[in-house]
C-alpha cells in the first residue's frame, strides 16, 4: 500500500526532471540539430505520457484493489481491450520511428554536397588528427612505414608526394560557419567515435574502414568532442575540440598553419 | 506427455559429495546455481561500488584498492586502466553470472520440473556437467584478475581490435583477455548443455494434464529461455573460438591490415572485419537480454496472480507475447549498431523491428495492470518485489523507444543514457524479478519462512535506491556524459555533471549498504525461520502441493495429474479462493 505513493513520488519526481530540463542537451548548431530536437520532444511527449500513464495506473491498482475483505473478481481478461491496447502501441511507436526516418536519411542517405570541404580524420589512441589538403585540394600519399608521432607526423604523410606537402595536419578540427564539410573518418588502431553534442551527431571510426559522415554548422564557437567509443585506458583523456570560424578567419588560420610547417 | 519413468528409479543419494556437490537432484542443482549467482552478484556490486566511488573521487588513496591490487593502483590511487577492468568483470559477472545463471539456470532448475510434474529434469547427468562448468567459468573468470596486466579493459562487449590484438593496445588485454574469452567460451559450453536439457524437460516431461496451456507461465519464460540460450550461446561461441584465434594463432576474422599501434607496425593481421565481431556478438548480445529479464517476467506474472487473488488477465496474450519477444529478439541485434559503420539502410530494417518488440512487452505491462484490477491484493515482500518489477520494466522500457531511433541514436549512442536504460531494465528489472522469486520460493526452498519485516525495510530502500542511482543517468546522457570514462576532469561540458555523479554515488553506498539486510534476512530465515507450511500463499501451482521442502523426488512416488489451468484464483463457486492444479475436475467440465 505504502508503494503506491512511493512510486507516484518517484514518477512526479522523474517527470519533473524532465520537465525543468535542468540537465540538457546544449544548444543545436545547424537545421540538423533543430530537427534532431523536434524528433526528440515528440518522443518524449509520447514515452512521457505512457509512462506517467502506466505508473500513476500501478499506484491506483495498488492503493485501490489493497486486500480489503472484498473477494477477488474472476476474470481472464478481456480480448477487446487487448486488441486496442496492442494496436495503438504499435501505431505510436511506428509512427515515431518513421518520423525520424528523414533525420536519419539527411545524415547517412544524402551524399554530401559536391562543395563540401574534405577533412580526413585519423583516430588513434589517445589523440586526434585533421588533415586538410591544401590549396591543390588534394589529400597526399601517406604511408605506414613513415609515420612518426614524435616528428609530427601521425598520418606517414609522404614527402615525396607534391600532393603531400601543402597538407594541412591538425590536432583540433576547424571548420567554416555555414559551409558544408565532409569527414572521412580513419582510425590507426582500435575504434574511436566522434561525438560532438551541438551538432547532434554521432559516429564511430573503425579501423579498415573509411566512413564518410557530413554536416554543417552555423554558429562560430568551440565545442568539444570527446571520443564516445572505448579505446582504451586514455579513452576519458581523447579529447579535442571543434572551432566553428568565420570564412575568413577559417583562411587566415589554414595560411598560418601552412606558413608554420 | 510421458510419465518420466526414467529416472524415477533413482534413489536419493548417500553421502556428501553425491548429495551436496557432485548431485544429480535438480532441486541441489538449480541451489548451487543460485549461490554461486548471490557470490557473483557481490563481486560485481562492490566492483560498482568501487567505480562510483572512483568516479567522484579520481584522486583518492584508499587503502583497500591498494590491497586488492598492489600493481594498478600502488598508492591506493585507481589507475584508469584498472578502473576499465573492473568496469570489464562488472559487466561481464553480472550479465553472464547473475542476470543468465540465477533466474533461469537457479529457480528454474529447482521449479521447472516440479511445476509441470516431473521427478528431475530430463538429463540430470548433463544439469550436473552444466554447473560445475558453469563454476569451471567463474573461476576462469575470476583468474583474470590475478594474472600480469590484470583483469581485461575492452568492457562486457569486448569489442575487438581493442580485444583481439594483445598487450599492446593496453593492459590487460594480453593474459587478463584471453582468460575472459576462454572463460566466456566455457560458459557458453554450459549453457548450451543448460538450454538442451531445459527444452527436452519441458516438452517430454509435463506430467498427465499438463497441456502446455496449463504451464504456469514461468514455465514458459523458462522453456523460451531456453530455445533463446541455445541459438544465441552457439553464436557466441563460435565469434569467441574465431577470437581466440586472432589472438593466438594469428588469423584475422576480425583485426583488419595497417594497424600502426604503440609505434609499432601490426604487420601479421589483415582482411579481417571489426564489425563481424559486433554482428556476432550482438546476435547473442540482444537475445541475451531477454535471457535475462524473460523469467523475471514469468515470476513477477506469476506472482501478480496469486497475490491479487486474481487469475492472470489474458494467459494466452501472455503466452503468445512471451514468443514473439522470443522470436523478435533474434532480429533487433542491428540496434546495438546504428553508429558502427554498418550500412545505414539496415539501420531502418532494425529500428522497426525494435519499435516492434514494443508492442508484446506493452501488452505484458498492460495484462499486469489488467491482472491486479480488481484483484484482493496481498502485499508481502514478494509481492512487492514483482511490483517493483513492472515499475521498473516500465520506466527502464520506455527509454528504449529512444534509443530505438536510429536518428535519437545520433546523440544518445554511448552515453549514460544507454546505461540508464540497461541497468533499469536488464539490471535491476531481472535482480527484482530474482528477489521475487527468492521470498515466494523460499518457503518451498528451505522449509522456512523469510523474515516480512526486514523484507519490507530491504525492498524499500532497494526499490528507491534504484530509482535514486538509474534514473539520473539519463539526465547526464541527455547532457552527452559519454560512459565508460574512469574520470570527468579532462571533459569540460562534464564538470556540471559532477554533482548528479555524486548523488549516484552516495545513492549506490546506500542501496549496496541495504543488500546486508538481504543476506542476513536468507542466512538467517535458513536457520532460523519459522517453520513454513507445504502452501504458505494459498498458491495453485504444482510445488505448493508438495511438502516444503519437498522430498528427493519432488512427489514422492505419486504421478500427479493436472486438472487446471495454472491461475484459477477466487473461482466463483469453490471453496476456497484458490483451485490447485491437481484439484479433482469441477463438474461440469472446467470452461
Amino acid at each position: 500500500m505504502l508503494l503506491a505513493p512511493v512510486v507516484w513520488a518517484l514518477t512526479v519526481a522523474i517527470v519533473y526532471f524532465f520537465a525543468a530540463k535542468t540537465w540538457w542537451f546544449p544548444p543545436p548548431i545547424n537545421q540538423h540539430g533543430i530537427a534532431y530536437d523536434a524528433q526528440f520532444m515528440r518522443t518524449l511527449i509520447v514515452c512521457g505520457v505512457i509512462f506517467f500513464l502506466a505508473q500513476f495506473a500501478l499506484g491506483w491498482v495498488i492503493f485501490k484493489f489493497r486486500d480489503d475483505g472484498r473477494r477477488a473478481v474472476y476474470s481472464h481478461g478481456n480480448n477487446k481491450l487487448e486488441v486496442i491496447w496492442t494496436s495503438a502501441t504499435a501505431l505510436l511507436f511506428l509512427a515515431l520511428v518513421l518520423m525520424g526516418t528523414k533525420i536519419w536519411a539527411s545524415v547517412h542517405f544524402d551524399e554530401a554536397p559536391p562543395d563540401a570541404i574534405p577533412i580526413e580524420i585519423m583516430a588513434k589512441q589517445f589523440a586526434w588528427n585533421f588533415r586538410y589538403p591544401g590549396p591543390d585540394g588534394k589529400f597526399g600519399h601517406t604511408e605506414l612505414t613513415l609515420i612518426n608521432d614524435a616528428a609530427g607526423n601521425p598520418y606517414g604523410l609522404d614527402d615525396k608526394d607534391p600532393a603531400s606537402t601543402d597538407d594541412i595536419v591538425s590536432a583540433s578540427l576547424k571548420v567554416p560557419v555555414g559551409k558544408p564539410i565532409k569527414l572521412i573518418m580513419h582510425s590507426r588502431d582500435v575504434i574511436h567515435n566522434f561525438f560532438v553534442r551541438e551538432l547532434r551527431m554521432k559516429q564511430d571510426i573503425v579501423p579498415g574502414m573509411e566512413i564518410p559522415l557530413h554536416f554543417q554548422a552555423d554558429q562560430i564557437g568551440i565545442y568539444e568532442v570527446p571520443c564516445s567509443e572505448l579505446c582504451g585506458l586514455g579513452h576519458f583523456q581523447m579529447r579535442t575540440t571543434m572551432q566553428v570560424m568565420s570564412e575568413a578567419d577559417f583562411e587566415a588560420w589554414k595560411q598560418q598553419m601552412a606558413a608554420n610547417k | 506427455m510421458s510419465s518420466p519413468a526414467a529416472h524415477t528409479a533413482h534413489h536419493a543419494p548417500q553421502g556428501f559429495i553425491r548429495k551436496y556437490i557432485f548431485s544429480l537432484d535438480h532441486k541441489v542443482i538449480g541451489l548451487q546455481y543460485y549461490f554461486l549467482g548471490l557470490f557473483s552478484v557481490f563481486v560485481g556490486m562492490t566492483l560498482s561500488v568501487m567505480m562510483r566511488y572512483h568516479m567522484v573521487h579520481p584522486d583518492a588513496k584508499v587503502a583497500i584498492f591498494k590491497l586488492l591490487w598492489p600493481g594498478s593502483a600502488a598508492g591506493g590511487i585507481m589507475t584508469p586502466e584498472l578502473y576499465l577492468s573492473l568496469m570489464t568483470m562488472h559487466g561481464t559477472i553480472m550479465v553472464f553470472f547473475v542476470l543468465t545463471t540465477v533466474p533461469q539456470s537457479g529457480f528454474g532448475n529447482y521449479f521447472l520440473p516440479i511445476q509441470i510434474g516431473a521427478e528431475d529434469m530430463a538429463f540430470p547427468v548433463l544439469n550436473m556437467m552444466s554447473f560445475w562448468t558453469t563454476f569451471l567459468a567463474l573461476v576462469v573468470m575470476m583468474a583474470a584478475f590475478f594474472v600480469q596486466g590484470g583483469a581485461p579493459l575492452s568492457g562486457w562487449t569486448g569489442y575487438p581490435p581493442l580485444s583481439g590484438i594483445g598487450r599492446i593496445t593496453g593492459p590487460g588485454e594480453g593474459t587478463g583477455q584471453t582468460l575472459w574469452i576462454v572463460s566466456i567460451a566455457i560458459f557458453c559450453g554450459a549453457s548450451l548443455m543448460g538450454a538442451i536439457n531445459f527444452i527436452a524437460t519441458t516438452i517430454d516431461l509435463r506430467c498427465k494434464g499438463m497441456k502446455l496451456m496449463r504451464m504456469p507461465l514461468t514455465c514458459w519464460t523458462w522453456l523460451v529461455t531456453a530455445i533463446l540460450g541455445l541459438l544465441g550461446f552457439a553464436v557466441l561461441l563460435a565469434a569467441g573460438v574465431l577470437l581466440i584465434l586472432d589472438r593466438s594463432l594469428g588469423t584475422s576474422f576480425f583485426i583488419p591490415g595497417g594497424l600502426f599501434i604503440s609505434d609499432q607496425i601490426i604487420s601479421g593481421h589483415k582482411g579481417g572485419s571489426p564489425l563481424l565481431w559486433q554482428h556476432l556478438f550482438w546476435f547473442f548480445g540482444h537475445p541475451e537480454v531477454y535471457i535475462a529479464i524473460l523469467p523475471g517476467m514469468g515470476v513477477t506474472s506469476h506472482l501478480l496472480s496469486t497475490f491479487s487473488r486474481k487469475p492472470i488477465f489474458g494467459y494466452k496474450a501472455m503466452v503468445y507475447a512471451i514468443l514473439s519477444i522470443g522470436f523478435l529478439g533474434f532480429l533487433v541485434w542491428g540496434h546495438h549498431m546504428f553508429m558502427s559503420g554498418m550500412n545505414p539502410y539496415s539501420a531502418m530494417a532494425f529500428a522497426t523491428l525494435t519499435m516492434c518488440i514494443g508492442v508484446p512487452s506493452a501488452i505484458k505491462t498492460f495484462n499486469w495492470i489488467g491482472t491486479l484490477w480488481g484483484g484482493k491484493i496481498h502485499f508481502d515482500t514478494a509481492m512487492l518485489f514483482a511490483l517493483g518489477f513492472v515499475s521498473l520494466f516500465v520506466t527502464g522500457g520506455i527509454s528504449g523507444i529512444f534509443l530505438g531511433q536510429p536518428a535519437l541514436d545520433l546523440y544518445f549512442h554511448d552515453t549514460y543514457f544507454v546505461v540508464g536504460h540497461f541497468h533499469m531494465i536488464m539490471g535491476v528489472a531481472a535482480i527484482f524479478g530474482m528477489f521475487a522469486g527468492t521470498f515466494y520460493w523460499f518457503p518451498k526452498m528451505f522449509g522456512r519462512m523469510m523474515n516480512e519485516p526486514l523484507g519490507k525495510i530491504h525492498f524499500y530502500l532497494t526499490f528507491i535506491g534504484v530509482y535514486c542511482i538509474f534514473t539520473p543517468m539519463h539526465f547526464i546522457g541527455l547532457a552527452g556524459n559519454p560512459r565508460r570514462y574512469s574520470d570527468f576532469s579532462n571533459v569540460e561540458f562534464l564538470a556540471n555533471l559532477i554533482p548528479v555523479h555524486q548523488f549516484m554515488s552516495y545513492a549506490a553506498y546506500i542501496t549496496a549498504g541495504a543488500q546486508i539486510i538481504f543476506v542476513i534476512n536468507l542466512f538467517w530465515s535458513m536457520m532460523k525461520g519459522p517453520k513454513a507450511p507445504a502452501n504458505p500463499w494459498n498458491a495453485t501451482s504444482l510445488e505448493w502441493g508438495i511438502p516444503s521442502p519437498p522430498p528427493f523426488d519432488n512427489f514422492a512416488g505419486v504421478h500427479p495429474v493436472v486438472n487446471h489451468g495454472p491461475y484459477e484464483y477466487s473461482v466463483p463457486g469453490a471453496p476456497t479462493d484458490f483451485t490447485m492444479q491437481t484439484d479433482p475436475p469441477t463438474v461440469p467440465a472446467e470452461h
